[in-house]
């Protein structure tokens, strides 16, 4: 338990130090006292411009979704049972994106409210086909056909996606830097209606964790101590969609931190759900930040956090899926 | 025989259309160690699910204290009746200890707190498995002997009165065998449980079980005392195994000595 809250801790120190990295660094030359001084005290200046409009979105944002992108990636693992599952790799982002692109091009609407439901319900409806897609068939959803489902709706969502924005160029320079999974250019009243159901599914996340590692021991063990599998599938599912659905409406398609995160924390902790899903919020918001201020503070290049991710969870989704065995599935 | 808790009547299993167990009627003594015994692909693991309410029946019913079980809800069931499954998850990153734990699950409400004899339950589960020492240990670093026994601590904590384990003893070496089947049996005679398990090794369910069924294609062909169930007759329609069968000077129990397989 020590050992647990050491960790939650240090990410929590981790965050800060980022963010005030991050605050720190950009175009404009804003000094960490100035910018500390324009975020305790609001003023009207130059820098308090920059800060409140340009970098502390960014921050927001990244913590935010790599939050909710770390608590959605182990409870998919935690129900799918299946260590390559995340909202990325599972289409379950991709579809929320498309959704939002195609109300944004298509239907016109433009509303924040209106575009987090397209994104919940994307999101919803490419994990139901997913599944759908890896269960039909005999032998049912091993780990490798559920991963080889998703990347297919993935792939195919992404184009659909990519076809729109080359038609609409107007929506195209909307959503460009958003579908490219940068932060950039992100703004406090596009992400401040998310965050009440990003806190929201983030809670229910957290409250239900002890069901997840129940289901986490397999359809039959959960029943035969009692719980409800199907119910808290569902449950669970309403909890993924609701993170990645707000991930999304935030960040764009960011894929990997799902992966990567809850990983590092079981490979660091084990354990129950009760101690890898609060680690893997910090640890998402934590390595999400990361990705979005490292190479602009030290490579001078901004480079969109979900490229950045990319690289990161790449060669990890590589090594696990080789050491898990999952490519025999 | 005292009044039975549980019970199946006329019970059809089925996997989709190919059925597995066909109209069984069976009785389960309480307060008994009974033994389930036949060739792979019997039935007998089905018929487990089903009485510990995992598979639902095509037809019939299996009755707990006089209802159908499926009239219950999960948690009630699981107050009630213990299962271990044949192949459990890996249960990746948990402690024994974090397992054991699981099987609290039942006793408590959704949000409900963790209570002084939910820890109770835990250690006396940890101790009946000789599991203390172990106890932080991570469930997927164990051998698969230990491995098994944090299975059965879990099934342990969940304090039914019902324990249903399919194969308890499989990947088991000798000394655990024994001491698992013994553990069984101290349940069923110092605290009353009842215990209904699948075994391979006759001789073994003989000597620690007070009744047998044996079952072949989905049909019961021999219940009773173990040695009215193994005998080479029985040997000979269940398994197509001539056998010879003696008896253990040590226990009275019957001794299985299969000689060859016989065709059908």
């Amino acid at each position: 338990m020590t050992r647990t809250a050491a960790c939650a801790l240090g990410l929590v120190l981790l965050i800060l130090l980022v963010a005030l990295w991050s605050l720190a660094t950009g175009a404009a030359g804003l000094s960490v006292a100035e910018a500390a001084r324009a975020l305790l005290a609001p003023g009207e200046g130059r820098a308090d411009a920059i800060l409140w409009q340009v970098r502390l979105p960014r921050v927001v944002a990244a913590i935010v979704a790599g939050a909710a992108l770390g608590a959605a990636g182990a409870i998919m693992q935690a129900v799918t049972g299946n260590p390559l599952a995340e909202p990325g790799l599972l289409g379950v982002n991709a579809g929320a994106a498309f959704v939002v692109v195609l109300a944004l091009s298509v239907f016109g609407v433009t509303a924040s409210a209106a575009l987090i439901w397209c994104a919940f319900g994307g999101a919803g409806s490419a994990a139901v086909l997913v599944y759908a897609m890896a269960s039909a068939g005999r032998g049912g959803g091993t780990p490798i056909r559920l991963v080889l489902a998703g990347v297919i709706v993935a792939t195919f969502l992404g184009a659909l996606t990519t076809a729109i924005l080359l038609i609409d160029s107007q929506t195209l320079d909307a959503v460009r830097f958003w579908t490219a999974g940068s932060l950039k250019g992100r703004q406090l009243a596009q992400i401040l209606p998310v965050l009440p159901y990003a806190a929201l599914s983030l809670a229910a996340a957290l409250v239900f964790a002890r069901q997840f590692t129940t289901l986490s021991l397999g359809g039959d063990v959960a029943r035969s101590i009692g719980q409800n599998p199907a119910l808290w599938r569902a449950i669970a599912a309403c909890c993924v969609v609701g993170l990645a659905g707000s991930a999304v409406s935030i960040a764009g398609p960011l894929g990997f931190v799902g992966l990567v995160v809850p990983h590092m924390v079981r490979l660091t902790l084990g354990g129950g759900y009760g101690r890898i899903l609060p680690l893997s919020i910090l640890g998402g918001a934590a390595l999400t930040l990361l990705a979005d201020t490292a190479p602009r503070a030290l490579l001078s290049v901004d480079m969109p956090a979900g490229i950045t991710l990319a690289l990161i969870g790449a060669p990890f989704f590589i090594w696990l899926a080789r050491s898990h065995g999952a490519v025999r599935g | 025989m005292t009044d039975p808790r549980l019970a199946a009547h006329t019970l059809r299993l089925a996997y989709g259309a190919t059925p597995v167990i066909e109209g069984l009627d069976l009785a389960i003594e309480p307060g008994r160690f009974t033994a389930l015994v036949g060739p792979n692909g019997c039935g007998k693991s089905t018929l487990l699910r089903a009485l510990a309410g995992l598979h639902a029946p095509a037809a019939g019913q299996v009755v707990l204290d006089g209802a159908s079980i499926a009239r219950r809800s999960t948690r009630a069931l699981a107050r009630e009746i213990g299962l271990l499954a044949q192949s459990a998850s890996p249960a990746e990153g948990m402690t024994v200890e974090e397992l054991v734990a699981q099987g609290r699950y039942p006793h408590r409400s959704v949000l409900g707190p963790w209570r002084d004899r939910d820890q109770q339950a835990v250690e006396e589960a940890l101790a009946l498995t000789s599991l203390i020492s172990l106890r932080h240990a991570l469930v997927d670093r164990l051998s698969g002997g230990q491995r098994q026994r944090a299975w059965i601590a879990m099934v342990l904590a969940q304090q039914s009165t019902i324990l249903l384990l399919d194969e308890p003893t499989t990947y088991l070496d000798l000394a655990h065998q024994v001491e698992v089947l013994g553990l069984m049996e101290r349940l069923v005679k110092e605290h009353g449980a009842t215990v209904v398990a699948v075994l391979h090794d006759l001789s073994q369910a003989a000597r620690h079980a007070d009744t047998m069924v044996a079952l072949k294609a989905g049909r019961i062909i021999a219940s009773g005392r173990p040695s009215e169930v193994v005998t080479p007759e029985v040997l000979r329609t269940a398994f197509n195994v001539e056998a010879t069968v003696l008896t253990d000077p040590d226990t009275g129990t019957p001794l299985c000595l299969p000689r060859r397989t016989v065709p059908e």
